[in-house]
This record gives structure tokens, sequence and C-alpha cells, in this order.
């Protein structure tokens, strides 16, 4: 059942690809049914599958046998949170890019391209087919961004696809020694995950092996220091690039992270364990703090998803229960609350008033022009400061909680780093809409400002209403993923190896 | 000898032979004075009917057989081999049935079928002096095709430099097999083996190495060999060009891996990281080495796709002679997938270049500008060709690369020796991303310069494409189907 997601997403693009070209309200309504059917199978799959705990087989057939790779769908509970979230801002970037007038049926292939292979990579349990899926994603971030984005879009979008094909490729390495190691070993090729898992792949090589496709996953998380592509890829990208970008894209590198590298090499984890929490703190302090000093609206959103995704970073390094189900928690809330920030950035407010300096915004009392967009920044700020009632909350608050019995001082140092997340956040929110500067003249802006359209309204609705509901009940998804952490699959590495 | 047998051995080249001869009379005979469209239709309709018919003898040879003595060896493989190569013949003489570039239609159709006969018997030979005969017979077929257009200077000085290149490496390549017939005393690649097994290493023998290598090395366009491809590619008529990047490499490299792993079986050696041995096997590592890194960084700065493409084969070459030099079975089914997905992609990139040369006048990356809009069909079999060039899943580009590279970091598995080499080529393959891409922003991301009409394809074209582009997706998507010949 949730192999459709999937298919329907390409059946979507094959449809897309045969409009005609003008056909540009047929493919956004098109994408839409795609993106809703795509969503609804993720749910009611969801709702289907017996025990989160296990990993459920989808389907699995012979592929490429002599290497050992198969078709394996599966899904565990991880993967369920994830794929909801995908199913959740696949929709939501639909209805935030409504106004798309150039070239609309390209831009929805592309974008609907773009979704079909994250939900590939959420339900792979063969590491080749993960891959695949993983790099399949790469070509229409690229063209979404060089094609429909803003700033700088063809920089941006090639510093994106390069960051993205280095770090898959720094995987690739990776995932061939370990196949050669791990047939040596066993006597006969596999690229399952499951079968890989059970290998005891020896220290020294684990030492290397590690690193190398955890940094690979983690250049697409945002991990500092090679985080850099991620404020100038939201940047330019179109808004719902930005918002697939935070709200998936990045998801994607911190589940390679947790699913391949932590899961295939525990005991490399344990060596590595507080190089990444270093680094992850440093991601998250310095994202904040660079984050306060932004002229740029889009840049503070795009610095405030560094510093978000260190939390996540920080959760899997703590390697305890609570502190990775904080982590994957973390990966779905910030996926809500960074689609719906660049949703009010790129969408609202960019879109209509052509400018993203504070500068300038100080001077338009969008507040009191655009009250929706206002409330709806702050909602969403609020859920992004970790405010309790949201989704954020729970999962900071796990992250931090299973840091703290690991990593105490770090985790002091993260702590900062949320209240300077809450200084930014309230920046932006006065200078952005509720500056009381007063307007000299009426400089240009004699045209008022487009109203905030009804895609618009239900987009937001939804994405604050999905925050409200798991911060509310944060039990929904914490079932799915606290008896998946439980399983077989990742006893070696919350129980401790042979180190 | 039963010359019976013989001939059903060689049914499938004695069947092209004769459509030569037949493209050729009715070209001068009953096509005299018809127009151009009319010849080139003609034409290629009788080479097309004769590779068929030719490949339908591939298929029904049944078993092995080797009726002279190593002169002739036919098995499924090189079976499959022939029928890969009659197909590349196929597409090649499809992609020219649209070109302008000459008058003499049935020359240059009976050169193709000559090339690729001479290109069939080479997978067929297991004996130095047929090998290099039919090197020669497909060698010279290639030089005349490369200087084809006459009415471009850059086409003769495309060929003459080719020539003078080939010439030279097939002189090495002679003296290489001079001194291995004077070391083992035969010229039949098994008994070559057998004398020379056990027998001290002799510093002859790395001649004879090292000379072999040069003169393949030229073949398959590796560094440092490999100074005539870029001006070959570009002065060539892109069908020719075409051909050469497809069929001839395939074959190149068969015989390639043939040669190394069975005559010089003895002398393999190592080119394991911190075990080095000397053998064929370092001096194909370096050889790799080079080609991937040179081919990778010079293509970045080309501005000329053909070019491009040229130097994006060198580096492709590079890649292949890891499946080379890991010298197991699973390496050289993986090479052989590598190469012959690798051919129908180059196929498909240089069909794509020489409409858009016919339409807009050059190969530069501007003459791209806005492809997408001015040709959607086309364009997205470029993006097709190009994304499987640059190894992105699930095309076959990115299945035959994983294969050679697993194949490869798997040959030393206990102590992961080649992985220098792996690694070397995979991050050189992150970089070859960026040229490619570079293609792809001219087509999808700029405009047409202002009113640029839309392109026409012809037709057989057009249809040549989406096969080309189809079986790039088919067999990246499900290799098997490719995978159990080989």
């Amino acid at each position: 059942m949730l192999a459709w997601t999937i298919y329907i997403s390409f059946i979507g693009v094959l449809v897309l690809m045969l409009l005609p070209r003008e056909a540009a309200r047929a493919a956004r309504i098109i994408a839409l049914l795609t993106a809703i059917a795509g969503c609804v199978v993720a749910f009611v799959g969801a709702a289907q599958l017996p025990n989160p705990g296990e990993v459920a087989t989808i389907i699995k057939v012979p592929w490429i046998p002599a290497i050992g790779a198969s078709f394996y769908l599966a899904a565990d509970g991880i993967s369920l949170v994830l794929v909801v979230l995908t199913g959740l801002a696949a929709i939501a970037g639909i209805l935030f890019s409504w106004n798309i007038e150039k070239r609309t049926k390209e831009f929805f292939a592309f974008y609907l391209a773009l979704i079909g292979g994250v939900y590939g990579v959420f339900l792979s349990f063969d590491v080749l087919l993960l891959f695949v899926f993983y790099e399949l994603t790469i070509i229409p971030k690229y063209f979404l961004i060089a094609r429909w984005g803003s700033t700088r879009k063809e920089y941006g979008a090639m510093k994106l696809a390069l960051f993205s094909f280095v770090g898959s490729h720094l995987v690739l390495i990776g995932l061939i020694a370990a196949w050669v190691v791990a047939r040596a070993q066993t006597g006969h090729a596999s690229l399952d995950l499951m079968e890989l898992s059970k290998v005891s792949f020896p220290l020294g090589f684990q030492h290397w092996v590690f690193p190398l496709i955890f940094i690979g996953f983690a250049i697409l998380a945002g991990m500092w220091p090679f985080h850099t592509w991620a404020p100038t890829g939201h940047v330019a990208a179109p808004t719902a690039g930005s918002m697939l970008l935070a709200g998936v894209v990045m998801k994607l590198g911190a589940y390679g992270c947790l699913r391949v590298a932590m899961v295939l090499f525990p005991d490399g984890v344990r060596m590595w364990q507080h190089e990444i929490a270093t680094l992850a703190v440093i991601g998250i302090v310095y994202g904040a703090g660079v984050a306060l000093v932004q002229r740029d609206f889009k840049f503070v959103i795009g610095y405030s998803s560094v510093s978000h995704m260190g939390f996540v970073l920080l959760g899997l390094a703590t390697l305890n229960t609570i502190g990775l189900s904080g982590a994957v928690l973390q990966m779905f809330s910030h996926g809500i609350i960074a689609g719906l920030l660049f949703a009010v950035v790129g969408r609202m407010v960019y879109d209509r008033t052509h400018t993203r300096d504070f500068n300038d915004l100080q001077t338009m009392q969008l507040g009191k022009v655009l009250p929706f967009a206002g409330v709806t920044f702050v909602l969403a700020g609020v859920a992004s400061m970790g405010l309790p009632g949201f989704s954020g909350f729970v999962a900071e608050l796990q992250v931090l909680w299973g840091a703290w019995t690991v990593f105490p001082r770090m985790t002091i140092l993260a702590g900062v780093g949320i209240v300077v997340g809450v200084a930014y956040t309230l920046r932006a929110m006065q200078k952005a809409f509720y500056s009381d500067t007063v307007v000299p003249e009426q400089s240009g802006h004699d045209h008022p400002l487009e109203p905030i359209s009804t895609p618009e309204r239900i987009g937001a609705a939804m994405l604050i209403a999905a925050s409200l509901i798991i911060g509310l009940f944060p039990g929904l998804l914490l079932n799915w993923i606290q008896p998946c952490l439980n399983s077989p699959l990742f006893e070696r590495l919350l129980k401790g190896g042979s180190l | 000898m039963n010359y019976f047998e013989v001939l059903r051995a060689a049914a499938p080249e004695t069947v092209l032979t004769i459509t030569v001869l037949l493209v050729l009379a009715v070209d001068l005979t009953a096509l005299r004075g018809e127009s151009m469209a009319r010849r080139f239709g003609t034409g290629a309709m009788v080479s097309i009917v004769g590779c068929l018919m030719a490949s339908v003898f591939t298929f029904t040879q049944y078993g092995s057989s080797d009726p002279l003595h190593g002169l002739l060896i036919v098995n499924p493989l090189t079976d499959f081999l022939k029928l890969v190569l009659l197909v590349l013949a196929i597409f090649t003489v499809m992609i020219s049935a649209s070109g302008k570039f000459t008058e003499h239609v049935g020359e240059y159709l009976a050169l193709v079928l000559l090339a690729t006969i001479g290109l069939m018997f080479l997978v067929s030979a297991e004996d130095l002096l047929m090998i290099f005969i039919s090197l020669e017979l497909a060698s010279l077929s290639l030089y005349i095709l490369t200087a084809f257009n006459k009415r471009s200077a850059r086409s003769s000085e495309a060929a003459l430099k080719y020539f003078l290149f080939g010439g030279m490496s097939a002189a090495f390549l002679l003296f290489g097999f001079s001194l291995l017939y004077g070391l083992s005393g035969s010229i039949n690649l098994v008994e070559i083996a057998a004398n020379l097994a056990g027998k001290q290493p002799d510093p002859l023998l790395l001649v004879a190495i090292v000379t072999t290598v040069i003169g393949f090395g030229f073949k398959v366009a590796a560094v440092p060999f490999h100074l005539w491809a870029p001006d070959a590619y570009e002065g060539a008529p892109t069908p020719s060009a075409a051909f050469i990047a497809s069929g001839s490499k395939v074959a190149s490299f068969y015989i390639l891996a043939k040669i190394l792993a069975l005559g010089f079986a003895s002398a393999a050696g190592s080119a394991v990281w911190h075990g080095y041995v000397s053998g064929w096997t370092p001096v194909i590592a370096v050889v790799a080495a080079l080609s991937m890194v040179l081919g990778n960084l010079t293509a970045i700065v080309q501005s000329s796709v053909k070019r491009l493409l040229a130097y994006s084969a060198i580096a492709h070459a590079g890649y292949m002679l890891l499946g080379v030099l890991a010298n197991t079975p699973p390496s050289l089914s993986a090479l052989l997938f590598y190469v012959i997905t690798y051919a129908l992609t180059v196929l498909g990139a240089f069909g794509v270049v020489a409409v858009v040369e016919e339409a807009t006048g050059g190969d530069a990356l501007a003459n791209f500008a806005g492809l997408s809009r001015r040709a959607p069909g086309l364009s997205l079999c470029l993006l097709v060709f190009l994304l499987s060039l640059g190894g992105i899943p699930p095309l076959a580009g990115f299945i035959g690369k994983f294969l050679v590279f697993s194949a490869a970091a798997g040959a030393d598995a206990n102590h992961l020796g080649l992985l220098w080499l792996v690694i070397l080529a995979i991050v050189m393959s992150a970089v070859s991303f960026y040229y490619y891409l570079q293609v792809l922003k001219q087509a999808y991301v700029l405009n047409a310069p202002e009113g640029a009409p839309a392109i026409k394809v012809p037709p057989v074209m057009m249809l040549t494409l989406i096969l080309l582009a189809a079986l790039v997706i088919l067999l990246g998507c499900a290799p098997g189907l490719l995978l159990r010949f080989l």
C-alpha cells in the first residue's frame, strides 16, 4: 500500500509531461490531486501497519542478483513519521505555489519527481535502492531552483547540487566498501539493510567508513561546517522549493545518517559520538547567532534551519532512546514549522512586496496590511522558538533531555542556542510585521498588496494544525517511534556493541 | 579444416560483407541521379536489413565452436557482442540518415558496415595476427569515416591526426605482438599464456605489455594516448564520431581485457595499495587514474559539446579500465555492461548534438540555450543521456558504474587494496556531474535567443533517440535484461 506513495508521484510526473504546454490550471490541479492522493495513501498505509515496531515488508523482488540488490520497500515507525511528513509538506508546497505562472507544468513535474524520490528514500530497505532514490532527488532540486528561483538562483542551485552530489558520493564509497567487507565475511553478496545490519564490521573499518557515510548524509542535513549550501539554497529557491528543502530534503540527510550510517556501524558511532555532538552544538549556536544579524528575511529562516537541524544531529549523537526519539520527532516538527516559515516569507511577503530586506519591510506595516501573514508568522515563530503546545517543544525537550545524560556541558550550550533562537525570531517578527517605524512618504507602493488567497490560508491552517496536534498529543508519533527504537534493528546501536 | 563449419561460424560477417557490396552496387547503379534523401533512405534501408539478417545468424549459432584454432572463436558471449555491434551499427546508420555532410552515400554506408565487420571479427579473435588484421580493417574504415565531410577542413585535419596517431599505435602494437611471439613461440593467446607460465619475469615481457597497452590505449582513448580524440570527435561528421565512440569502444575493451587476462595471465602483477607487483595491472592502473583525472578536469573547461563529450569519453575509458584491471569474472561482465550501455548513451548524445548542430550551425554550449523550449522531446532525450553519463540513478550509466566500482573494490576483498582507485573514480565522477549539468543548464534553465524558431527533428532521428533513451532507462531499471547475457 505505502509503495503507492512513490508510484502515484511518478505517475503524476508522467501525466504532467503529457499535458499541453498552456494548461497551467490543469497542471496545478493534477499536481494537487497527486499530492493529496499520496498523502492519503501515506495515512491509510500507516494506519494499516500492524506493529510500528517491526519492519513491515511492502515489496521485495530481486533487482540485480549478481550484487545482491533487491527492490525492497518496507516501513517501520520511523519511516512512517517521515512519510506522513512528506505527504503533508507536499500538499502545502503546492498550495503555496498556486501562483506559479511561468512554465507551470514543468514546475510541478519536477516538484512531484522530487516528492516521489523522497518517499522512495524513506521506504527503501535496500541500501542501493535508497541511494538511487536519494540521488534521484538532486536533479529536480537543481532545476526547481535554477529555473524558478530568485536571488542568485543559478549559483545557489549549482552549489546545492554539487554539495548533494559530493555527499552522495562519499556515501557511495562507503557503501561499496561495506558491501565488499560484508561479502567477504558472510560469503554472499547483499545490499539488504536488514542483512547488512547483522554483520559485525571490524572496528578499524568502522572507524573510517562510518564518518564517511555519516558526513555524506549529514551534508544534506545541514551539519556545520558543511551547511553552507543551506542558506544560499533556501534563499535562491522558489517558495515551494525552500519549503521542501527545509521540510523534507534536509530530513533525507538526517534519515540517512540514522538509517544507514548509524544502524550499520554502531561501534563507529560510538567512536565519533562526541565529535558529532560538538559539530551539532556548534551548528545550533552558530546558526542561531548568524540568523540574529541577517538583513534578509529569508536568510534568517535559512540559518534557523541550520540551527534546528543541529538538534536532530545532537539527538542522534546521544545514542539513547529518548534522544533518538526526540531527533526523529524534531525531524517531523522542523519539517512542518520551517515549511510554514518559508511559506510566509516567500509566498505571503516576498511575492507581494518583492523585497525581503528588513529595512524596506519595516516601512510597510505588514502586520496591518497583511494581518493573516502576521498572525501566521507569529504562530510559526512561537512554534519555532519551542513554546509548549507546539511540536517543537516536545521534540527539543526530548533531545536536550537525552543529551543531558551524555554531554551535560554541550547541552547547556544548546540551551543557549534556544535562547538566541527566541531572540532572532522575535527580531524578525518585530522588524517584518510589527515595526512602529513611521512611514516617511508613500514611496512607490501606491497599489495595495494583493490579499492572502484561499490556497495560502488552507495551507497555513493545515501546517499550524499539524504542529499543534503533535505538540498537544506527541504520543501519536511517539507510539510509532519508540517501539521502533526498541526493535532488533536498533538493538546494537542503543545497547552498546563490542566497545 | 571443414569449410562449411568456418562459413557457419563466420555467417554474420559474411552476410554483412554481401550487404556492403549490395549497398555500393545499389547506390552506384539504381539510385544514380536520384535525390539525396532518396539515396540515403534506400541505402540505409539496405544496410539495416543486412544488419538485421546478420544478427539473425548471431542468434542461430549454437554452442561454441573454434574451427580455425583461435582465428575465429564463436561462443554465446561473442555472439552477443556481435549482436550489440550490429545494433550499434544500425543506430549509427539511422543517425546518419538525415545528415547532409556527404554526397557519397554508398561509400559512407559501406564503410560503416566494413568497420562493423572488422569489429565483429575482432571480438571473435584469440590470435595475434587475426586481432591485428581485424583491428586494422576497423581502424582504416574509421579513419576514412572521420574525413568524410569534404567541405570541412577540420574533418580532414581530424582524420589526418587520427590516422597518424593510429598508425603509430598500430606499430607499437605490432612490435609488442612480435616480442610476445618471440617470447612464447606462438600467436595463439591460450598457447602464449601456457608457454609463458612458470617462466622467470622477463624484461622483454614488460616491454611487450607496455607496447600492447599503448596500442589499445590509443584505441580506447586513454591518457596519455588520447590526444587525437578531442580533435577527431570535433572534426568528424557527428555520426562517424558517434560510431568511433560507441562500436569501436565496445570491441576494443573486450579484446583488451581478453589479451591481458588471457595472454598475459602469468604477468598480471598487482596494483594493490602497498602491495605493488610489477605486471600489467599496475600499468593499467596508472593509465586509468590519469584518464579519469585528466579527462574530467579538462572536460570542465570545454565550450564545444563535442569536445566535452570527447573528454568525458576519456574519463569513461578510465572508469572502464578499472573493470579490466580487477580481472575477475564479475568484473568482466561489469565492464561489458558498462561499455555497452555507455555506447548506447553516447550514440544518443551525439545524435542530439547532430540535430542541434544542423539547426543552429554549431555545437557550442550557447547553441543549446533554451533547447527545452525549442525542442522539448529532444532535450528530454539529452537529459536522459547526459544524466546517464553523469551516473545518476536509475539510469544505465549509474548501474554500470556501480557494477564496475564494486567489482574493482571486491577484487581484493580482504584488504580493499584497489579501493584507492575506486575512491579516485568516485571523486572524479562527482566532478564530472558539474560539466554535464552545464549543458543541461543551457537546455533547461537559460532562455533561447530572441525569436529562435522551434527545432524540427527528422522523424527517423527522433525515433532513434527515443529508442536509445528508452534503452538507457530500461537497462538502468532492469539491468538483469543485459547482465544475463554477459
